[in-house]
């Protein structure tokens, strides 16, 4: 049992430190910070299911900007559509009685028909489903980097699809889209009366699927995964079938990213062609990469702090050129990331300081004990 | 009665032939080394058997079934299972899970039963985690089960493939040069460990340069030459065959005990033009080369 608890404190810090956060944001007077942070977290998941792609199963996507654009360029539009004039039409009273059409009025009063929230994640979640297996299928079958060259070229052309679409608002993009309401009582909204409740509603969706995916990796397909990761050819001949769960992965990570896209363009109430510019999808990767890339954790926390400083205007006109620096730094000097050296740096420190004899790490495989105090 | 059939298989890259259309057959419940001079085709023929490289022409059977142009994976569901020349475990993880990734087709929990730890997923878990422990503890590395793979030692490497290879519960076991690199004692217990692999009854295939292991642990052997076999049985016909003895020693017929001292041994009696020898990496064959 003890077992388990341990498996379960990392999730219930990560709970404490959400409410931590809030209160001391409420106590300083600066609740309206959990706006951004709010912002943080969706684009975190975004990063964590970049995490297990690249982390896990050693795949690089540069398309992930586009998959959340996907997500919620889908659920834009078809919460802001006017589908009135297929209102009469036999399958839209269908859809109708599902709760999957909704009528309301728009900004200038007149009645109009779109989709209901739910009813839009799902197409958004069903579009980013057959574009994901169409990239992915055939550059995942061969070995090597044809995923990220793949990725590359298919964000540009969303990229370019969502800026020459009026359909998509072009350059301004879309606003205007409606809250949604998750049921429970829970909505998502940018509403300021609602930013507590927003702000809580993207940290429990992030631990959900924090623990989600913690339960893969520690399963067979999580092994299966990082074996192809690590030596393709022998993960093969042990009955692993590499191509479909390279597929696999990338495709679940995508419909991760497309999540977050729907969840932030509610919360914003819009969305941009800037977030399925390469720009992001490359900030995405920076930021798997400054996380540690095969971390959850060391990857959920870099990733919400450093989307939050850049929300909060810290690194000024450089943003992109920021994120760019971070991942070449981490590139040629961590490449495990800076949380593992960083950790070991301060545990030798204070190991120095408390006890008398040092423990010592080979490459993490013989850790001997040698006593510091002569005989 | 034979478990696995190779039948006219033929595979060049470029302009060289490495496998020209070899045929042979390996009965269940036996050891069968595969030896020859190197590039003669043996890793070739192997990777053909197990999925990695394509034949150009040519059948593989299996169990009655052809897995010709299967690919490694579907090969390996077939029931074949096999090690490399170096071993490759995945370096990221402990030496059980590696052993655990070996129960991969044995188990069946995909993705969404994994996220979600639907009904029976934590208890394949558990099996899996049991069955590969019990790998472990047959190659005698249970003591080793949570250290890193990446902090082995060379002979440990190979074991924990060997556990890992036995943990898809394999029919047959393709072993490619599974002695090279150990010493002396971990190639005698190699060699016990493989008699009681076959004799727990799966059938061993294996390439080895080590003469002294192969004429010890083989029940048949193949012998490869330019990728065409010219001989083929027991190890003792094979040591008094005229075309082996040419072959590695590069001379006309001799005393058979003569050609098994130096089969044994890697030495070569005569220096004619052309002989070659099989190289052992750990027979004195640079001693005899340079006598």
């Amino acid at each position: 049992m003890s077992h388990r608890l341990k498996a379960l404190l990392p999730f219930a810090l990560f709970a404490l430190a959400l409410v931590a956060v809030q209160f001391t944001l409420r106590a300083t007077g600066r609740e309206y910070c959990l706006t951004q942070l709010t912002m943080s977290l969706y684009y975190a998941i975004v990063v964590i299911g970049l995490c297990l792609v690249m982390g896990y199963a050693g795949q690089v996507s540069l398309g992930h900007g586009a998959f959340f654009a996907i997500g919620g360029y889908t659920s834009a539009v078809l919460t802001t559509h006017d589908f009135s004039r297929v209102n009469a039409t036999a399958w839209a009273g269908a859809l109708r009685q599902a709760c999957l059409l909704v009528a309301k009025d728009d900004l200038y009063g007149n009645q109009i028909v779109t989709a209901s929230p739910w009813a839009a994640f799902l197409a958004a979640m069903l579009v980013t489903l057959v574009i994901a297996s169409l990239i992915g299928y055939p550059a995942l079958r061969l070995k090597g980097h044809y995923l990220a060259m793949a990725t590359l070229g298919f964000g540009l052309i969303v990229y370019k699809t969502v800026l020459g679409t009026a359909l998509f608002g072009a350059a301004d993009g879309i606003n205007g889209v409606p809250e949604w309401k998750l049921g429970f009582g829970l909505t998502v909204s940018g509403r300021s009366a609602l930013r507590v409740e927003n702000y809580y509603v993207a940290g429990a969706l992030v631990l959900v699927l924090l623990v989600l995916l913690r339960n893969l990796i520690h399963s067979r397909v999580g092994r299966a995964l990082q074996a192809i990761h690590d030596r393709e050819t022998a993960a093969g001949a042990m009955g692993i079938n590499t191509a479909a769960y390279k597929l696999r992965a990338f495709v679940l990570s995508a419909l991760l990213a497309a999540m977050a896209g729907v969840f932030f363009t509610h919360y914003t109430g819009g969305i941009g062609p800037s977030e399925a510019s390469a720009f992001k999808s490359v900030r995405y990767v920076a930021l798997a990469a400054s996380g540690g890339m095969a971390s959850l954790w060391g990857v959920t926390g870099m990733s919400t702090l450093l989307n939050y400083l850049s929300f909060r205007g810290l690194f000024g006109s450089y943003d992109n050129a920021v994120f760019g620096v971070i991942l070449i730094t981490i590139v040629s000097l961590a490449p495990e990331g800076p949380l593992k050296p960083l950790g070991l740096w301060v545990g030798r420190l204070v190991g120095m300081r408390s006890t008398a004899s040092q423990t010592k790490q080979n490459n993490g495989d013989t850790v001997e004990r040698v006593p510091t105090t002569v005989i | 009665m034979t478990l696995l059939e190779v039948k006219h298989v033929r595979r060049s890259f470029g302009g060289l032939v490495a496998v020209n259309g070899v045929s042979f057959s390996v009965n269940p419940g036996r050891i069968k080394a595969v030896i020859g001079p190197n590039g003669a085709g043996k890793t070739t023929l192997f990777n053909i058997i197990s999925g990695l490289l394509k034949a150009d022409a040519g059948q593989v059977t299996f169990k009655d079934r052809s897995i010709t142009g299967f690919k490694p994976y579907q090969i390996a569901r077939a029931g074949i299972s096999r090690t490399f020349q170096n071993p490759s475990l995945f370096f990221q993880m402990s030496v059980l899970e590696n052993v655990m990734v070996g129960r991969h087709r044995r188990s069946g929990r995909e993705f969404a039963a994994c996220c979600l730890r639907l009904p029976g997923q934590p208890k394949e878990e558990r099996s899996i985690r049991e069955a590969a422990l019990a790998q472990l503890d047959y190659v005698g590395l249970a003591h080793l089960a949570g250290f890193p793979a990446g902090g082995l030692s060379f002979g440990q490497r190979r074991m924990v493939e060997l556990a890992r290879a036995l943990a898809t519960d394999p029919e047959l076991l393709l072993l490619d040069e599974p002695a090279s690199g150990l010493n002396t004692r971990e190639k005698e217990n190699l060699g016990a460990l493989i008699r009681r692999i076959r004799d727990r009854g799966v059938t061993v295939l294996l390439v080895e340069h080590d003469m002294t292991l192969v004429m010890d642990l083989s029940d048949d052997i193949l012998v490869l030459h330019n990728g065409t076999i010219i001989a083929e049985g027991s190890p003792v016909t094979i040591q008094s065959d005229p075309k082996v003895i040419s072959t590695y020693l590069g001379g006309e017929f001799r005393p058979p005990e003569e050609v098994e001292l130096a089969l044994l041994t890697g030495e070569r009696p005569d220096t004619a033009p052309g002989a070659r020898v099989v190289p052992t990496r750990s027979s004195p064959v640079g001693e005899g080369a340079v006598r």
